[in-house]
């Protein structure tokens, strides 16, 4: 057993600060994306902990499984829902704070005293003679895993898969439709075609003048009107289309006022 | 294993400079390669065979402005590469490079540090590198970045589980998770049927499945191609390093070829005799000496670089949902099924129940979970669709469409029956 720093004690002393402060954050970040990286950075320093201790196997789990999946899912979640506006203050259901109170103290208490009750008169046989017991640590892991606690690892992971298929059929959102496969949308799209003439092809691009070429700049036809589809409809909703016909007004003026002067000339 | 400090210095110094020449090399190598199986050269023009290159293209990256966009988060801008080249820079403090030597007078394996669960390190900072990407994407302020972080790690956790998976069956021959035990049990001959060829007891031949299973899930785990889906250059320009640039952008191009050498050596430590001289090569004593186990190490770890070469060179990308399909739906029932299957030999050959009869019991047993396995997958095939006969119709569906076989022609079928000689394959469709 390599442990990974000598001083247990001096470990404790860094990586116990740090932690709390991962935890302070958590709470005191208004940015919802800051406050589940300083949970992670809560859980990476317990696992440093675990290290201080010998306990090789916690550590290592506790960083694939905490800070790898959970965390990176709540991230995941974060980022994709993009929940990054901060809460408002104003309590919404009644007396909630007080309950959260409450339930705060209660599970601190159940906390201290649950766990200070069951060790308090338990004499600690050390790392030693753990390890000893089953030839190595995570031997003896394993041994209690899928041993003496099996049923209650089972139980527990069935009751976390009934969980999480609840929480898919609450989630799931019933299709009144059958959703279109890529075969059947193009069969729609030749269909459209057949009967109305739509394009089948893709929408024509945003257009390119001396001074614009954003996506709010729509295409010109080869007459000078302006193609409808080459601009999105949201920016269309939004009205900040630019005027192309407008912009393109100087250059037809100037083709305009050559092709009079030409048609006089072929006149004379 | 207690190494003095220093000792462990001089491991810790020699691995990253290792790594930083190493990846500088495989650019090269790579640009090189893809270059050969696509019939042009690569980069020859700078230094000798244009080792250079790779070099300046570094350096160059060095002295770029280091440019920012205005929106980003400026923080996590800056500790996302942090993340994800420390990241990749951790997973080679438990590959072992070598047996053990003696250095200086001390006993020591040539590895960087061994621990009973190194394997675990391994799969632990991959999961810390999946920060990196995604931090990427996020702080960025782009979708695209954001779509392609999400992409990545949404790939990464996925193929993490079959990579763990595809791992269980070599801690359980091994037992152990250390990486030095796992190569050591890789040295015990291997007698098939009896023989005494000096085989090693390899891993990736005991367990194939595991191996075809990891071999696929570490080009996943890479963002390599063909599954480079988080950099789909069609799709998001170039996916979570969108806006980065300079130094940043060359840290990730650092992380990435790092990486694709870390699950090559994992690869070469789990499956294939990580330091061990290559067969029959081991048959010759002095080439089993310790000190050469880097070069055996370096020469297995550069073939898996040339098939993740050879496979960018050869096949297309995939669509995200038949990668994902492919991840879910196929490595991980196979993973898990090749467990029990290896598990369950496993224990009748330490309870001696594969000698006599026991072993036919076995082998009939996964004879007919394999006959269900074909039987329960086999899906009956589609009817075809009825071949239309009769007179076509030259505009089913609003667009003109040819006559399918067995079809006649309206108008024609009138006219070319006049002529004797071309009427007949009109008469012989309408029968």
């Amino acid at each position: 057993m390599i442990p990974l720093i000598t001083g247990a004690e001096i470990t404790f002393w860094i990586a116990g600060p740090l932690a709390v402060l991962g935890g302070i954050g958590l709470i005191a970040f208004r940015k919802a994306v800051y406050a589940a990286l300083s949970m992670a950075f809560t859980m990476v320093n317990l696992a440093v902990l675990y290290a201080s201790l010998d306990a090789m196997f916690l550590t290592f789990v506790q960083i694939i499984v905490y800070t790898g999946a959970i965390m990176m899912l709540f991230l995941f979640v974060l980022m994709l829902v993009g929940v990054d506006t901060p809460d408002s203050l104003v309590e919404t259901l009644r007396g909630q704070r007080v309950a959260a109170a409450v339930a705060g103290i209660g599970i601190a208490g159940l906390i201290v005293f649950g766990i200070g009750g069951a060790l308090a008169g338990v004499k600690p046989v050390g790392l030693e003679a753990a390890n000893a017991a089953y030839e190595g640590n995570i031997n003896g892991l394993s041994a209690l895993i899928f041993g003496r606690y099996v049923f209650a690892f089972e139980f527990t992971s069935a009751l976390l898969i009934v969980a999480a298929v609840g929480a898919m059929i609450l989630g799931q959102r019933a299709r009144v439709r059958h959703k279109l496969t890529q075969k059947e949308l193009s069969k729609v799209r030749m269909k459209a075609y057949a009967d109305q003439g739509v394009h089948p092809g893709s929408l024509p691009n945003s257009g390119v003048l001396a001074r614009h070429n954003s996506i709010a700049t729509p295409g010109l036809l080869p007459d000078g009107t302006v193609s409808d589809h080459s601009v999105s409809e949201t920016l269309a909703a939004r009205g900040v289309i630019v005027d192309a016909p407008a912009m393109s007004k100087a250059t037809a003026e100037l083709f305009g006022s050559i092709e009079s002067t030409m048609a006089e000339e072929g006149e004379e | 294993m207690n190494d003095p400090w220093w000792l462990m210095l001089i491991k810790v110094v020699v691995v990253v400079v290792v790594l930083l020449t190493w990846t500088i090399f495989n650019v090269w190598f790579e640009r090189r390669l893809v270059g050969k199986m696509q019939h042009r050269l690569g980069p020859i023009m700078n230094g000798p065979f244009g080792l250079g290159q790779a070099l300046a293209d570094g350096m160059k990256c060095l002295f770029k402005e280091d440019f920012m966009p205005s929106m980003v988060d400026r923080v996590l801008f800056v500790v996302a590469p942090l993340i994800a080249g420390t990241a990749a820079f951790t997973a080679w403090a438990v590959i072992p490079l070598g047996g053990e030597v003696e250095m200086f007078g001390i006993k020591t394996y040539l590895q960087a540090t061994d621990l009973p669960v190194a394997v675990l390190v391994l799969l632990a900072v991959t999961s810390v590198a999946i920060y990196g990407f995604v931090l990427a994407g996020w702080s960025s302020n782009s979708p695209y970045s954001l779509l392609g972080a999400l992409r990545s790690s949404a790939q990464m956790i996925s193929y993490e589980v079959a990579m763990g998976l595809s791992l269980v069956s070599v801690f359980l021959a091994s037992g152990s998770m250390s990486t030095h035990d796992i190569v050591e049990a890789q040295r015990l001959p291997m007698t098939p049927f009896g023989l005494s060829l000096g085989l090693q007891n390899w891993n990736w031949l005991i367990m194939l499945p595991a191996f075809v299973i990891y071999v696929i899930s570490m080009v996943g785990e890479t963002n390599r191609a063909p599954f480079d889906l988080p950099e789909a250059e069609s799709e998001l320009v170039s996916g979570y390093i969108t806006e980065y640039s300079g130094f940043k952008y060359a840290i990730y191009f650092l992380a990435e070829y790092i990486n694709m050498a870390t699950v090559s050596a994992i690869a070469t430590t789990l499956f294939m005799g990580g330091y061990l001289p290559i067969w029959p090569l081991n048959l010759i004593e002095p080439l089993n000496n310790p000190w050469l186990g880097p070069i055996w190490f370096v020469i297995k770890v550069q073939l898996f670089i040339s098939f993740f070469v050879w496979i960018r060179g050869t096949l297309p990308r995939f669509r995200y949902d038949q990668f994902m399909k492919l991840g879910w739906k196929g490595l991980i029932p196979v993973a898990l099924v090749w467990i029990i299957v290896f598990a369950t030999f496993t224990e009748l050959r330490t309870t001696d129940l594969l000698n006599g009869p026991g072993i036919y019991i076995a082998i009939g047993v996964m004879a007919l979970l394999v006959f269900g396995i074909v039987m329960l997958t086999d899906r009956p095939e589609p009817e075809p669709p009825p071949i239309p006969t009769g007179e076509v119709d030259a505009f089913a569906g609003g667009y003109p469409v040819p006559p399918l076989p067995g079809q006649v022609l309206p108008e024609l079928s009138a006219v070319v029956a006049s002529t004797a000689e071309v009427a007949e394959p009109a008469s012989e469709r309408s029968e």
